[in-house]
């Protein structure tokens, strides 16, 4: 019985010190389920500049919730995803995105796994081609009798 | 076979390439977006009340350095005798945005370690800031006499950032002033 309690009192703690956590994702409902969505994808893909490791929603520092509140003004006020985008662009640069856009800057970043992909496919390619060109009579006559007198011992 | 052999040597030259590069850069450099680009605007109240309101258009016409900072903000003590030296020498009018911050805090702020500006813009919400695409205070943009910003520093700035980079910037926007 103890042990019950000790256990609902520190869930009652933990739900408590943990108040700030999930208080910070309850919002006012938006007018349009669409809208809630899209402020949800844009947290998600926009970074906090100060921990850059995290993106808007899940970054505690002051200015990751501004922004947030800049970025729920923006929904609200019906403004399109790529509003907001190009407003955060504008002011932090592409760093503030989580998927740089493909230009001629990006272009090595956004290229070079495709590369390297292909690099290896060729080099798979001429590997398994040789191998297989080399793996005809490679064995001589008295490694095949040997072969041949191993394999015929284990029929038996 | 000799050629073979020396593959693996050259991927681990390129990665190593790769890395001294990388992991010598400072990735709190974000590069701004901002430089070249119009100062954006603003019209805000004034910390001692000297003007009722300041505004990026009252500014143009001269050469001013942008400060953001806040008497919270441990870093802006480490760049602030340059800014106190930068207004001894008259060499540029200095504009301070105090970020975030309480007006009697700021003052006691100056009061205590000297007022480098020549005016003062306040924004307790951020929201100037935010336009000007602050992330951590202090910052510093250097505005030409259009109002174009030429130079953006994020963090405190140093002696040899301010020597080296930001003196002869003022300087050569200052003589194409006149």
């Amino acid at each position: 019985m103890k042990a019950v309690q000790r256990l609902l009192w520190s869930a009652a703690l933990l739900l408590v010190f943990n108040a700030p956590a999930w208080a910070q994702t309850e919002l006012a409902p938006f007018d349009r389920p669409e809208q809630r969505e899209l402020y949800q994808e844009l947290l998600a893909e926009l970074r906090c500049l100060v921990c850059q490791n995290q993106n808007l929603a899940d970054s505690n520092a002051d200015l990751a919730r501004d922004l947030r509140t800049k970025t729920e003004e923006m929904v609200r006020a019906g403004n399109s995803r790529e509003e907001v985008v190009e407003y955060m662009v504008s002011r932090y640069g592409d760093f503030v995105l989580y998927r740089p856009p493909f230009k001629s800057t990006t272009a090595v970043l956004w290229l070079s796994p495709f590369v390297l992909l292909l690099l290896i496919v060729f080099i798979a390619w001429r590997r398994t081609r040789r191998g297989a060109e080399s793996s005809q009579a490679v064995l001589s006559d008295e490694q095949l009798q040997r072969a041949k007198s191993l394999l015929n011992r284990s029929g038996k | 076979m000799r050629r073979k052999a020396l593959f693996p040597f050259v991927v681990f030259i390129l990665i190593v390439g790769f890395l001294a590069v990388g992991l010598n850069r400072d990735p709190g450099l974000v590069p701004s977006p901002f430089i070249g680009k119009s100062a954006p605007a603003f019209s805000a109240p004034t910390l001692f009340g000297t003007q009722p309101r300041l505004t990026h258009e009252a500014l143009k016409g001269r050469v001013w350095l942008f400060n953001v900072w806040a008497s919270w903000c441990a870093a802006c003590l480490d760049e602030h005798p340059l800014l106190i030296g930068l207004q001894r020498d008259q060499a540029v009018r200095i504009v301070g945005l105090n970020y975030k911050d309480l007006p009697a805090d700021a003052k006691n702020w100056l009061e205590r370690f000297g007022n480098p500006y020549d005016v003062i813009a306040l924004d307790p919400e951020g929201e100037i800031a935010i336009d000007y695409g602050v992330y951590g205070v202090p910052e510093t943009f250097v505005i030409d006499r259009e109002g174009v910003i030429r130079y953006k520093h994020v963090g405190p700035i140093s002696e040899t950032e301010l020597a080296g980079k930001i003196k002869p910037l003022i300087h050569n926007l200052r003589q194409a002033d006149s």
